[in-house]
């Protein structure tokens, strides 16, 4: 019998499946699951950026466009990112890509060689050690600190550095956690990152989904900007997940080097999409604004809600999670989780699928109905009590 | 706060007080005492249910008046609208710019009714000098709400990163 397996790659063949995915698997066997575990908004897509796709389809725009995307989306991106964010960047320091996801994955085939260090705080989205993997780079985890609000401090990004130490990755507002970093935050991390020479890799997807302060990107300081590789895009704030549309801003010499990969594997990103981007850009302001302050309504009862549980909760000041730490139960995780699905039909993510600081965590996601986190708060509370009377083998 | 709990409740009016509570980290004191003051000040006006009567066995029609009217001295056309306005049969009445001066909305049991009510009631208000009916066949949207809605939101997977 041929061994298949012998023939894979072996980076492909020794990736750790995604705790995701196998959480996945559990609840989607069961009926009647009352879901908080999604990562992407419940909104429809605003429908003037649907019916903008609708009208290129229309209009005959079936075509590839140019490798880094339409012209008048990056210019657009630019105007927008100025607009929003007050970052500086020119259309040959743009690249249009699939989603996010694909930002990721250019960013570290671009700049990482084999034994190559990336620093990335954790608990963290799943893609980026994958991602660091493939490009034959080292994954250098440090383990934030609730305490901390689920910052970097300078302290412990020194203390990773290593003479390999290439790229430093960050997510503000992040996922799973929700935390977010200030100016004067990031301040304290751009002397070292200067010194040393990193890049920083921010993926910046959640910026539009900040709710006590304005969102401050790292690529705002002048001393660092063209060290920086931002990651963004329209699936979190445009609610536009499917339409796997997202983009690159960094020094042209980065965005010239991360097209070469793209222009091969990818080509272009969905000309439809990159149409509905530009209207999403140019008219969407208002339509965003709105799903933020649903956020933040919802948010703030789901922590009230967790809290009043006992469930010690972090209030989150960005993104759509919340990270509830649930070691008051003596249960890890995983176990939590697997029981909450089966005792009560609800499911989140279990905080260690992001990385072994989220042990001793769940992520919930507030990308619902405020009368769906209700009943799946009812559900959490009768798991408890549940818990709380010995009714629950572990 | 005010603006913030409007635009929860507008949208669905079931929030329990303590809901909004959570929702806006007040107190629900607070929420109470918000919400009373804006009925005080008319600035809520009720809590009602969106209902698609034709889909249920009930006999109904409504249709849209557009209402031709002379101004008043003094009172310009609000003596006019007040009359309008006391009748059960008109669910809706605003003044308008362009070339009718009001539009209604009425409802009725059957055309007969409506038409009936139109010609001996409406249009012999004083100071209406002129009416126009258009009744309604089918009703797509109310109050920001499709009636039909054909989207299929269940495609959202149960877990993703
Ligand atoms: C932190 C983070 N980055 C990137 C992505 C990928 O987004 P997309 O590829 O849809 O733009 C996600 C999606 O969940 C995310 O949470």
């Amino acid at each position: 019998m041929i061994d298949y397996e012998s023939y894979l790659n072996t980076t492909v063949r020794d990736l750790a499946p995604s705790g995701i995915r196998k959480f996945f698997d559990l609840a989607n066997q069961i009926e009647g699951v009352v879901s908080l575990g999604v990562g992407e908004p419940d909104f429809d897509t605003p429908w003037h950026v649907r019916e903008a796709a609708i009208y290129a389809l229309e209009k005959g725009k079936t075509f590839y466009t140019a490798n880094p995307g339409l012209l008048e989306l990056r210019k657009e991106i630019c105007a927008y990112q100025k607009r929003k964010f007050n970052l500086d960047y020119q259309e040959d320091q743009v690249l249009v890509t699939v989603g996010g996801s694909e930002g990721i994955d250019l960013a570290c085939r671009a700049l990482l060689n084999p034994g190559d260090e990336v620093i990335l705080p954790t608990p963290s989205y799943v893609a980026y050690s994958p991602a660091i993997a493939l490009s034959g780079g080292i994954t250098k985890y440090i383990e934030l600190k609730e305490e901390n609000g689920f910052k970097l401090t300078p302290e412990m990004l020194e203390a990773a550095l290593t003479d390999r130490t290439k790229i430093l990755l960050l997510n503000y507002p992040n996922n799973p956690t929700g935390g977010t970093m200030s100016r004067d935050d990031f301040a304290l991390l751009v002397p070292i990152i200067k010194k040393y020479g990193l890049i920083v890799v921010s993926d910046e997807i959640y910026a539009e989904l900040c709710y006590d302060e304005h969102f401050c990107s790292i690529a705002s300081f002048d001393d660092i900007k063209d060290q920086v590789i931002v990651i963004s895009g329209f699936s979190k704030a445009y609610a536009m997940t499917g339409w796997r549309l997202g983009y690159l801003l960094a020094h042209p010499t980065f965005i010239k080097a991360m097209n070469k990969v793209h222009q091969f594997v990818i080509m272009c990103a969905n000309t439809m999409a990159q149409y509905a981007g530009i209207e999403a850009l140019k008219n969407g302001d208002e339509g965003i604004e709105q799903m933020r302050l649903s956020y933040l309504a919802r948010r703030n009862y789901l922590v009230e809600g967790l809290n009043r549980l006992g469930l010690k909760t972090f209030m989150p000041r960005g993104a759509f999670y919340v990270f509830p730490c649930i070691k008051s139960t003596g249960l890890t995780s995983k176990q939590f989780c697997e029981l909450l699905l089966s005792e009560e039909k609800c499911a989140c993510v279990p905080g260690d699928a992001f990385g072994d600081a989220g042990e001793g965590y769940v992520r919930i996601s507030y990308a619902y109905s405020i009368e769906q986190l209700k009943e799946g708060l009812s559900r959490i509370e009768s798991f408890l009590k549940k818990l709380d009377d010995g009714k629950v083998k572990v | 706060m005010e603006e913030k709990l409007l635009q929860l409740i507008e949208k669905q009016a079931r929030y329990s007080v303590s809901d909004l509570a959570m929702a806006l980290q007040e107190s629900e004191e607070n929420i109470l005492e918000t919400m009373s003051e804006l009925e005080r000040k008319r600035v809520i006006c009720g809590y009602h249910t969106l209902v698609n009567w034709d889909k249920t066995n009930k006999e109904k029609v409504q249709a849209l008046i557009q209402i031709n009217s002379t101004p008043e001295r003094e009172y310009g056309y609000d003596r006019v609208a007040a009359r309008i306005a006391r009748y059960p049969e008109v669910d809706t009445l605003y003044l308008l710019s362009g070339s009718s001066e009001f539009i209604v909305e009425v409802s009725g049991k059957t055309m007969q009714d409506v038409a009936m009510f139109v010609g001996s009631k409406l249009a012999c208000i004083e100071g209406v000098t002129g009416t126009s009916t258009l009744f309604v066949l089918k009703k797509y949207k109310k109050a920001g709400m499709l009636l039909e809605d054909n989207e299929d939101r269940q495609e959202r997977l149960v877990v993703t990163p």
